[in-house]
């Protein structure tokens, strides 16, 4: 059977699995006597065992089954969870997400896992020589069968047996003068499959089919039918001489336990059942390939131009039938476009949900205390901005607990809590989706911040002075600062805030922090809705047309030629009370002058905002707004100075979009 | 033996040549968006069916002067890795099939060979072959 069909399901559905698993794990932590958790655990991990059997990754298959035998003693109470367990079986997990990783990108989903399975089995039974030599006793019987039955297939076994199935152990002699046995062998295989299902034959299938065996060999089959009946059935293919059919009582390879097993696997197919009619209750919706998204996304955006493109025609042509139908299409394709943005969003909890077990982790690692509190999971982004959010979230989350968050001594001795909490919190607001991650740590040490700040170039004393809280605060974003005496190897390697903040702001977002001493932080991050179509204003230089994003416009004004002074050879204009720098747009961009009239004595100019620091864009006209298609200049041209990327104007040519962060430095 | 399929085309009096397998399509110039900052080979970008292609003049690439562009100036479109580029030639002229043994390997030193396959002999014609990967380097700028 060609399973790579069902792979991307069984990729897909493994990390769901491995996903409540991991949820659950956490939840037992804090309430580890709930048999409940343990079971819907165990129902995870029973699932994924079975379809990473059923996939033919035995490694996968084998090592969660070890796992579910933990779990089992824990949800009879045979074992009391502690701490080494639960790391042992979060260390399972792990490895257990290697493999599904591994499978993902291709490989065959191995991975040495001797070490941990031989814990897992530590685990089940303390004096482990014992249990291992349970294990080594059957499986001596099962080799004196010639048939080795491995843990997995055992299971197999075990399960088929409550569903009425029967195990016998078949030899087939062929006839010696037989010339292509192998064919023999692959008819009795057909038949025997017909009869129920092979689990196992001795030599290998391959072996056999290369015709590496005598005269005979075995097989173990499991069936609901009559030994008789398989007698006759098999004995029917021509050239066989003898067909020795015997029932596997089994007796002998029942592990100590087994009456528990049998018991609690009925129970969870139980409850595996309920889970099924819940599901379907429960999924309207499909999976659509990430890829096919995309192209819609593209496909539509084309549409958006040729959309721009015919409302022009239509206005020159001044056809009311024509414009009827242009606005027609336009209010429809307004619609779909809110419907194929909708598409692409994805409730940030694919990104929150790794959080609590690396936070968990984090902590034990610095001995710290914490719970990490999620609000807003459900909250919708674009997958864009989703792909991209995760590792600043993660910077941040480290730096909350390593610096923010005070040791449970230290705590304890200014009258807090013991345990820290980190509370990290999405929700909308107009075109933008904003993430604050907080901790109630001991905030930000202004003082601190400056002389290392001073001490680090990064500002000179007299600016010190001028600054606010505010600005005092972002200092920890300037690249090649860190507060921290001591490195960790959790951050502090003065690399961290600076990449979130050049990340965010690739992504349009803007980030800020507010800090009360002795009461923790807040790392305020906003960001765009959607990457892929924009809001801009149109505006020209010389013969050139660009976009600049509405999101860093603060507003557009007409400016004199004589209200522009220049400050130490910088042109700067007043407005509102602020000294706004000006920016020459034909300057920088070495726009060559076309002969068109000269206006020297009024400029628009493009008031824009990175922060709290403002900058004006001069250009010679404004062109209006317009929805623009973001289009990446390709492989060849990155990193352009002030260009962020591309879009198609209606009258089908490309207008660059003007990324006015870069102006502020 | 498999013979190679050539595009040719002319830059001034010299015919190049680039593997039909890197090239797209050949298209018309039309309406170029200068992009400022830009290595100075890098002519622009232009809209090709919905999709922003940066388009470089081959001739200031290679420094072979500068031409004005006519009637029969046409951009190569070509496709290496995951980059697609547009080439500005002078002329294309026609498909040819090349035996890889007529292919001779560049030798002299007093030739830009970083760029240049080797050069074809077909029926009195010398065509040089590009070599697209060095051709499609990343300016450094």
């Amino acid at each position: 059977m060609d399973l790579s069909n069902y792979l991307e399901m069984f990729i897909e559905e493994s990390k769901d699995h491995l996903q409540a698993i991991n949820d659950e794990l956490l939840k037992l932590e804090t309430d580890p006597n709930n048999t409940a958790i343990i079971n819907e655990i165990f129902r995870s991990a029973h699932t994924l065992k079975g379809m990473a059997g059923s996939m033919g990754f035995d490694d996968l298959a084998s090592l969660t089954h070890q796992m579910e035998n933990v779990l089992d003693l824990l949800r009879n109470s045979k074992l009391v969870i502690t701490t080494e367990i639960m790391d042992v079986i979060f260390k399972c997990v792990d490895f257990i997400e290697k493999m599904v990783d591994s499978v993902e990108q291709g490989g065959d989903g191995k991975e040495n896992v001797v070490d941990i399975v031989q814990q897992l089995e530590q685990i089940q039974n303390p004096s482990s020589a014992h249990h291992a030599d349970v294990l080594d006793a059957s499986l001596e019987v099962a080799v004196a069968a010639e048939l080795v039955i491995d843990e997995y297939q055992y299971s197999v076994i075990n399960e088929a047996r409550k569903t009425g199935n029967q195990v016998f152990q078949i030899t087939v002699t062929l006839d010696e003068r037989c010339v292509m046995k192998s064919i023999r062998a692959y008819m009795v295989f057909q038949i025997a499959e017909e009869l129920g299902e092979i689990i196992q034959t001795h030599p290998t299938v391959e072996q056999i089919e290369e015709d590496n065996f005598g005269d005979s060999f075995s097989l173990l089959l499991l069936s609901q039918r009559e030994i008789k009946e398989i007698q006759t059935q098999l004995a029917n293919v021509s050239e066989v001489k003898e067909v020795i059919v015997s029932e596997q009582i089994h007796q002998e390879m029942v592990l100590g336990k087994e009456v528990d097993t049998q018991t609690q696997i009925t129970q969870a197919q139980d409850k595996e059942d309920s889970a099924d009619s819940k599901k379907k209750q429960r999924s309207k919706s499909i999976r659509v390939d990430i890829d096919k998204l995309d192209h819609l996304m593209n496909l539509f955006s084309e549409l958006i131009i040729d959309r721009g493109r015919l409302e022009q025609i239509a206005r020159k042509s001044e056809l009311s039938e024509l414009t009827e139908t242009v606005e027609h299409m336009t209010r429809i394709s307004t619609d779909l476009q809110d419907l194929v943005l909708n598409m692409r969003m994805v409730p940030v909890e694919q990104v929150f949900n790794r959080f609590p077990r690396l936070v968990r982790d984090l902590a034990k690692e610095l001995n710290k205390k914490v719970q990490l509190v999620m609000e807003g999971a459900e909250t919708e982004l674009d997958r864009t901005v989703i792909d991209e959010i995760g590792d600043p979230l993660v910077h941040l989350l480290r730096n909350a607990l390593d610096h923010g968050l005070e040791s449970a001594e230290e705590r304890k001795a200014s009258n807090k809590n013991e345990e820290g909490t980190i509370l990290l919190k999405a929700y909308h607001g107009g075109n933008h989706v904003f993430i604050e991650v907080i901790d109630d740590g001991k905030g930000i040490n202004r003082e601190k911040v400056l002389s290392k700040a001073i001490e680090r170039g990064v500002i000179s004393s007299e600016e010190a002075k001028s600054l606010s809280d505010q600005q005092i605060y972002a200092l920890i974003f300037s690249s090649g600062f860190s507060t921290a005496d001591k490195i960790s190897d959790i951050s502090g390697r003065g690399v961290g805030l600076d990449v979130v903040k050049t990340k965010i702001e690739s992504l349009g977002g803007v980030i800020t922090i507010d800090s009360t001493p002795g009461q923790g932080s807040i790392f305020h991050i906003q960001l765009p809705l959607t990457l892929s179509i924009i809001n801009s204003m149109l505006v020209r230089v010389e013969d050139e047309t660009y976009a600049i994003p509405f999101s860093s416009i603060v507003e557009i004004t007409m400016v004199s030629q004589d209200i522009v002074s220049t400050l130490h050879g910088q042109r700067v204009i007043q407005f509102r009370g602020q000294v706004v720098p000006l920016v020459y747009l034909n300057e920088v961009f070495h726009v060559p002058s076309s002969e068109t009239e000269f206006n020297e004595q009024q400029h628009y100019v493009i008031i824009v905002r990175k922060g709290t620091k403002t900058v004006g864009l001069v250009v010679d006209s404004v062109l209006g707004q317009q929805e623009v298609v973001l289009k990446s200049l390709g492989g060849f041209l990155d990193n352009l100075y002030a260009i962020s990327g591309a879009t198609i104007l209606g009258n089908g040519e490309v207008a660059l979009i003007i990324d006015s962060n870069q102006f502020i430095k | 033996m498999e013979m190679l399929k050539i595009v040719a085309f002319k830059l001034g009096d010299e015919e190049y040549g680039l593997d039909i397998d890197q090239v797209q399509s050949i298209e018309r110039i039309e309406h170029i968006t200068r992009v400022p900052n830009a290595p100075s080979y890098v002519k622009g970008v232009i809209n090709l069916r919905g999709k922003v292609n940066p388009i470089i003049d081959l001739r200031s690439k290679l420094n072979l002067g500068v031409a004005q562009y006519t009637e029969n100036t046409r951009v190569i479109i070509v496709k290496y890795e995951d980059i697609e580029l547009g080439l500005i030639v002078d002329q294309t002229s026609d498909v040819i099939d090349i035996d890889p043994k007529a292919i001779e390997i560049i030798s002299s030193d007093n030739f830009n060979a970083d760029y240049f396959r080797g050069i074809a002999k077909v029926d009195g014609r010398l065509v040089i072959l590009i070599k697209l990967a060095e051709l499609m380097q990343t300016p450094t700028n």
